[in-house]
């Protein structure tokens, strides 16, 4: 939702400009217009939108939408052939159920880290903004790189992407979702870099909390990950 | 509403808009600023040009397939016959359906839709105007990517539902089967990119008054398709990494050997498969709800009960896939399930084919060209839908199943209904989109010849289905042809002979094309006397769309404002016309329309795309320096706003300015 900042575009004079204000528009589709969403943040991008979401926190969320239909049929997948394991050892026999349950852990507290920059950054707080973004960061490095060791381990047992069917469904869907973190540390790093030299293009506290939506949604999917794969034996 | 709008300075008279373009650069490379010359085209984010281009890349890609099927179609002319090999054939049907949907009918309504709906809902572009831009480069690039395959080894041989194991490298050993499912990765971008941008502009960027239950129909049923799009591409889009997996890095997921079930890419293909069905058609089921009203001169009859059917299409849309599967040994629980599914979908789609006819009831029918398509669509697609209907009964399915009375089925849907609803939309839109009306007396022989080849070459399929001709069968043999008025002999020949009446049908619309492309005659504003948004605008439109944002009133805001009803009998009197409506609107224009300014950003990542796809094909090496190239786009992507900064005008503007559009998009 828009923040009520001050106004930077003068008040309209009726002959000298021709903006057509929302806010003051006719209301004849019975929407009462939000007096916060007419007035905009900052310079950049202003007018009321029609749900008084901002495009790109609705296209965020739509994409994730879609992201839910991914890792929906990677995890059918899964659950397919989670037994098939002919050839390795059996799941029960492979998942360090410790090590992981650390890993998720960390990987959960990266979602409070996350929480901490976006509030940060809509105090307008560069400085902590970034420092979370980067403990966020590291926190989610630490979880990719548990995972690598565990794919590691589990080569070693005789479990490769080739071996069987639960091989091939189990490091496809774990991969993937190990890639979508990996891309959100590079978002993170990426948008850390970019504060600290003030290169983001728009609202500032905007690009943070929509990259916050992506990595919430990572964490929540691999929530939903950890218990189907590694906890429900199969 | 993309724009901002600045306080005046003196200097500026009224009267005029001036589109303000940014002159210097930003950060280390300069953006793009030519504004003619194919610059222009190539780096443009304007949703007009994007949607030309779409057009013209769908339609070329339409020829292509087209020729695919002539090719097809003499093979079966007579039987033995030698014009294609085996291996051949298989590449031809597969591409043939590949082209037609991917790259023909899904790219051509997404012309349609990103060319009209900012217009239609009263928006100055889309919501994202850079991600429209990298969603059409993806979808050429994608398309492009496919095609080589023809060069490179042989194209998928694996016909365009890919059934495993058939696509395992044992029975598909060319790189066929990797061009098709990484090329239709590509443009899944584009669907998935597509959909969201357009879901973001209807939601957020209707003009002030234009309420969901005033848009006019077309852009309804374009949103319902982009949430179909939305939730289905990534469905297909795990069934093709897997896929790519098993045959580039030797996973195990189709492998039957390894224990492997073969259902998996089926559930999968058609979860994506059958939305995709209504994706292809629902964008024509709009166009003929806008065309329909206008040349009957009356109101589409339940405009509400279009847009819910339109929406409930969608929703039962998802609970069908089955029907495609009768035939593999579902149970008979879920083949009961899917086939009452499935007769149940068949009522929305009656619903809206009694609208359309309710709504010709009465009027004061124009039998243009694009009426005429308007109609042949409710027909053609009505026989269409009456031999889905006979699908639906699993048991008469079994019998139909993998026959030509499925190809004669899907074709008077895809073709009867798709193709001559974008027909009737090229016909309808044609003056808005050039300001050229295209010739009507080649646009009747058109029609005719199109209507008549199809129902030759479609027809019989009828037929020879339930005589037991087999889909995908290279040849059928004179020995086996039978005899007596049912013979297979006669009704193949009948349906190649229709089908290059068809073709020249389709040659005359491109004659007529060049011929309205050359000749200097001006199409008027209004020619039409239409009801929608989009025609309350210059033909045609410029850069900015409107000089002011029309506030909406009522649905078919644009009649309302010509047309005012007579207070005793209700007679609509015409109270203003076009002409002074625009006038109207110049002499109010906005001033200092500020539009989002052209980006290298979109082409560069989309060409990073199709080097990573040959390099896992041919050599992981290219495919780093693919993952290069994108990497680098993404960053000049996310470094450089979508609308140019008031400083890097010329000269500068010191007034600080709103603007609407996503800095990200």
């Amino acid at each position: 939702m828009a923040d009520t900042v001050a106004p930077t575009t003068p008040a309209s004079e009726p002959d000298t400009t021709l903006s057509i204000d929302l806010a003051t528009a006719p209301d004849i589709h019975g929407q009462t217009p939000t007096p916060g969403a007419a007035h905009g943040e900052g310079g950049e991008h202003g007018h009321a939108t029609s749900t008084g979401l901002s495009n790109n926190k609705l296209a965020m969320w739509m994409f994730l939408g879609s992201e839910c239909l991914l890792f929906g049929g990677l995890i059918s997948t899964y659950m397919l052939y989670r037994g098939r394991h002919e050839g390795s050892p059996s799941p029960s026999q492979l998942y360090n159920i410790p090590l992981t349950s650390v890993s998720s852990f960390v990987l959960l507290m990266s979602s409070l880290t996350m929480v901490l920059a976006v509030s940060a950054a809509q105090r307008h707080d560069d400085r902590t903004t970034s420092t979370w973004l980067t403990v966020t960061a590291l926190l989610g490095a630490t979880f990719v790189g548990a995972q690598v060791f565990e794919f590691t381990e589990f080569y070693h047992e005789g479990l490769g992407f080739t071996t069987n069917l639960f091989g091939s469904s189990f490091f496809t869907l774990t991969g993937f979702h190990g890639v979508h973190v990996t891309v959100g540390i590079i978002l993170l790093m990426s948008l850390v870099g970019m504060i600290n030299r003030n290169k983001i293009p728009g609202n500032k506290a905007e690009v943070v909390e929509m990259i916050g939506l992506y990595w919430h949604f990572v964490d929540i999917v691999w929530i939903v990950i950890f218990t189907l794969v590694y906890l429900i034996p199969s | 509403m993309a724009i901002a709008e600045r306080p005046l300075t003196p200097a500026l008279a009224r009267g005029t808009s001036t589109i303000v373009t940014p002159k210097s650069s930003l950060g280390a490379f300069r953006r793009p600023v030519s504004t003619t010359g194919w610059r222009s085209w190539v780096f443009t984010v304007d949703h007009k040009k994007l949607g030309i281009m779409y057009g013209v890349c769908a339609f070329t890609f339409f020829i292509l397939g087209g020729c695919e099927a002539l090719l097809i179609r003499l093979q079966l002319a007579a039987g033995e016959n030698k014009v294609l090999s085996a291996s051949a054939y298989n590449q031809m049907f597969t591409m043939h359906a590949t082209t037609m949907i991917f790259l023909f009918v899904m790219p051509m309504a997404a012309a349609f839709g990103n060319y009209l709906v900012p217009l239609q809902i009263g928006a100055r572009d889309v919501a994202f105007p850079r991600l429209n831009a990298f969603g059409f480069w993806c979808f050429l690039v994608g398309g492009i990517f496919l095609n080589t395959s023809w060069f490179l080894g042989g194209a998928s041989d694996s016909g365009w539902f890919a059934y495993a194991p058939n696509t395992s490298l044992a029975f598909s050993p060319s790189h066929g089967v990797d061009f098709w499912a990484l090329g239709l990765q590509i443009t899944g971008i584009a669907s998935l990119t597509g959909a969201i941008n357009l879901i973001v502009t209807v939601m957020n960027m209707r003009a002030p008054g234009m309420s969901l239950m005033r848009m006019p129909i077309f852009s309804w049923m374009i949103l319902v398709i982009q949430f179909l799009l939305l939730f289905a591409v990534p469905v297909i889009t795990v069934a093709l990494f897997l896929l790519m997996f098993e045959r580039n890095f030797g996973a195990a997921f189709f492998d039957v050997d390894k224990g492997a079930d073969p259902l998996l890419w089926q559930h999968l293909f058609w979860i994506f498969g059958h939305p995709e069905v209504y994706i292809l058609i629902l964008p024509s089921f709009g166009i003929v709800s806008e065309v329909l009203p206008v040349f009957a001169r009356k109101p589409l009859f339940g405009y509400k009960f279009v847009v819910f059917s339109g929406a409930a299409i969608g929703f039962l849309g998802w609970g069908v896939w089955a029907h495609h599967m009768f035939a593999s040994g579902l149970g008979p629980v879920s083949v009961a399930v899917f086939s009452v599914a499935t007769m149940a979908i068949a009522l929305p789609t009656g619903v809206k084919i009694v609208n359309w006819t309710m709504t010709l009831w009465g009027g004061k029918l124009h039998f243009t060209t694009a009426m005429l398509f308007a109609i042949g669509l409710i027909i053609e697609f009505t026989i269409g839908g009456l031999s889905g209907v006979t699908h639906s009964v699993s048991p008469s399915d079994t019998q139909q199943t993998d026959t030509y009375y499925i190809v004669a089925h899907f074709h008077y849907v895809l073709f009867g209904g798709a193709v001559f609803g974008l027909f009737a939309g090229f016909y309808y839109w044609w003056p808005k989109v050039f300001g050229k009306m295209l010739s009507e007396r080649l646009g009747k022989w058109n029609f005719w010849l199109m209507v008549i080849g199809m129902n030759l070459t479609f027809g019989p399929m009828h037929i020879l289905g339930l005589q037991g001709q087999p889909r995908r069968m290279v040849t059928w043999t004179r020995f086996r042809a039978g005899d007596g008025f049912f013979n297979l002999a006669f009704w193949n020949f009948v349906a190649t002979v229709g089908s290059f009446i068809l073709a020249l049908g389709i040659l005359l619309f491109v004659i007529n094309v060049f011929k309205t492309w050359r000749s200097p005659v001006l199409a008027p504003g209004d020619p039409w006397d239409a009801r929608t948004l989009e025609w309350m605008t210059t033909s045609p439109p410029k850069e900015h769309n409107f000089d002011v944002i029309p506030t909406v009133h009522s649905l078919d805001e644009f009649f309302h404002l010509k047309y005012a009803e007579e207070g005793e009998t209700g007679e609509l009197e015409k109270i203003t016309d076009y002409e002074h409506i625009m006038a109207d609107q110049e002499a109010n224009a906005d001033k200092h329309i500020h539009m989002p300014s052209p980006s290298y950003w979109p082409i560069v990542l989309a060409v990073g795309l199709p080097i990573i796809a040959y390099g896992i094909i041919f050599s992981h090496v290219l495919a780093v320096v693919g993952a290069a190239v994108v990497l680098f786009g993404a960053f000049g992507w996310s470094l450089e706003p979508s609308v140019a900064p008031d400083s890097d005008y010329e000269p500068p503007i010191d007034e600080p300015t709103t603007k609407e559009l996503a800095p990200l998009g």
